[in-house]
């Protein structure tokens, strides 16, 4: 249990000529929903694209259930069981809800029709939408489904893009709770610029400053601690609801 | 927009207006075949294959000697039956997708793979290879012209109320039906169709849910060029001959086709290719030197109030 089922150590990783991760290190344990924080440029799209396999690193190791995926493409790391939201979603749009959970199953079986009516559950909408094509959807429920994706396979990493990237209030409350739920399934790694649904969600943190990890800790120690939030997320006062300061 | 096509009613008799539809629906057909191989590979490999008139003339060669050779043996191919005519007319096509698509599979791995994302370079190794494979078939062929061979009943016409109607376009259409409802069928239907959908619209995403993408490309790849094999031979029984730089003369139509319908599309492919052979056919006949002209036309016409062509990307 208190093993890293994740463990990305030192790593560098170049974009064209730029250096965009300058020695990033982090691990995610059982349990947790981390959150990578910081500025715009800091490097966590980066990171999360390099545990992906999207971005090569230069330097350094990711190890996933004790096993190194740095060399891994993109495919077979997907199938080691990590599932991936981008910070776009990454929707088929023309294709419809039903089929984009084709796209993502890697097996049909009775587990994987369990794992449907669970997406339905938190997801109710979905249901609805079943054969519409997603396109169509709201802002929400593109996210909602972008979220309940890789939730088809028996992923047991999630990492996952600004979830609440343009969305209304009311409808990040309701991804907060999706994801309270979503935690008893998986273990998520989210990137989030929303500081008050990082910090209803998020148990443990990973700050990032210039391509590196700076400070981690619980949750709970950040929300308190305004001198790093008005260091590196340049926030100044008590967080609101959905505000970016 | 299709009434558009009844204007040519206006300036000729209904009974030529109907002979030239078949012969159009039959050359967009045909169109439709090498379009739609050279629109899935850039809809969804988003590779820029110049070469794919030669593998459509590949098509058009493999289907000669393979139909020369079958009726040397079989006797099919003279034989007064319907059936015997279509097994190896069939046959000589199956045979051409078959290994033309094994040669596009070669040429996906060894000359489209290094230089994915680069359209400059494909356009330079792409046509390299069109060179190649054009000079190829003058070595294993000779450069002149064959004539290619054509089932005895697929020669002459058929009489309908006094519209006379050549039996061979008859047959082109009947074959592009059901090639197309098959790979509409696939692509909507199929689990592999659906991936391949995706793939159109957003590659990347389609690595990440564990799917590999270099795979399909190659599968693409392989049935974009079967396509344009199927095409040549269905093409060359067409005009009744070959040549190595027929290629040439069809990519050009169907690089159109491609783009009116909307690169990475099917059914665009399938309407573009119905809209261009008719409009061709039917202006060939009123004003033969308009013809080729009417078609860029339609290209720019359409392209002017649907940049994208007529369908977009995976639908």
């Amino acid at each position: 249990m208190d093993k890293p089922i994740l463990k990305v150590e030192g790593i560098h990783a170049f974009i064209g000529k730029h250096h965009i991760l300058q020695g990033v290190s982090f691990e995610v344990k059982e349990g947790q929903i981390t959150v990578l924080l910081g500025r715009n440029g800091a490097g966590k799209t980066t990171s999360l694209r390099t545990i992906m396999g999207l971005v090569p690193i230069s330097q350094g190791s990711i190890q996933f259930k004790d096993q190194s995926i740095e060399r891994l493409r993109p495919f077979e790391i997907a199938r080691r069981g990590i599932g991936f939201v981008p910070e776009d979603r990454g929707l088929f749009n023309l294709l419809t809800v039903e089929e984009n959970f084709r796209v993502a199953m890697l097996e049909e079986n009775e587990n994987t029709k369990k794992r449907l009516e669970m997406i339905f559950e938190i997801f109710p909408d979905l249901r609805r939408f079943w054969k519409s094509k997603a396109g169509i959807l709201s802002g929400g429920q593109k996210q909602m489904l972008a979220i309940a994706r890789p939730l088809i396979n028996p992923n047991e990493l999630l990492l996952i893009d600004e979830p609440s990237k343009g969305l209304a209030p009311i409808v990040v409350d309701h991804l907060i709770e999706a994801f309270h739920r979503l935690k008893e399934h998986t273990v998520i790694i989210l990137v989030e610029q929303n500081f008050y649904m990082a910090s209803q969600i998020g148990t443990h943190f990973y700050l990032f400053d210039d391509g590196r990890t700076v400070h981690h800790g619980r949750m709970v120690e950040l929300i308190q601690n305004e001198e790093m939030k008005n260091k590196y997320l340049g926030i100044s006062t008590i967080p609101s609801r959905g505000i970016q300061d | 927009m299709g009434g558009i096509f009844l204007i040519p009613l206006l300036l000729i008799s209904p009974k030529t207006y109907c002979t030239l539809t078949i012969s159009g629906l039959a050359m967009g057909m045909l169109l439709f075949l090498v379009a739609s191989g050279f629109s899935l590979i850039f809809g969804f490999l988003s590779v820029l294959n110049l070469a794919h008139g030669a593998l459509f003339t590949w098509g058009a060669y493999i289907s000669f000697t393979s139909f020369s050779l079958m009726n040397r043996w079989t006797g099919w191919g003279g034989s007064e039956s319907f059936l015997s005519n279509m097994v190896i007319f069939l046959l000589s096509l199956l045979l051409a997708g078959l290994f033309v698509g094994l040669l596009g599979m070669m040429t996906e791995r060894l000359v489209i793979r290094p230089v994915y994302g680069s359209h400059l370079f494909q356009i330079f190794i792409t046509v390299g290879a069109m060179i190649f494979l054009e000079e190829l078939i003058r070595v294993l062929w000779g450069p002149d012209d064959e004539v290619m061979p054509v089932p005895i009943s697929f020669i002459g016409s058929l009489d309908f109320f006094d519209i006379v109607v050549a039996k061979y376009p008859l047959v082109a259409i009947g074959v592009g039906i059901i090639l197309y409802l098959s790979i509409y069928l696939i692509l909507k239907k199929t689990k592999i169709g659906t991936i391949v959908r995706a793939g159109v619209e957003n590659p990347e995403m389609v690595q990440v849910m564990g799917h590999n993408i270099y795979r399909y490309f190659t599968g693409v790849f392989a049935i974009g060029s079967a396509l344009a094999a199927i095409g040549g031979g269905m093409w060359a029984t067409f005009v009744k001959s070959i040549n190595p730089a027929m290629g040439g003369e069809v990519i050009v139509f169907a690089l159109i086709v491609a783009i009116i319908g909307g690169l990475g599309s099917i059914t665009g492919s399938v309407i573009g290719a119905l809209m261009v052979g008719l409009s061709y056919n039917y202006v060939a006949y009123l004003v033969p030197k308009a013809a080729l002209g009417i078609t860029m036309l339609l290209l720019v016409v359409i392209l002017l109030f649907r940049p994208t062509g007529l369908f977009p990307e995976g639908t």
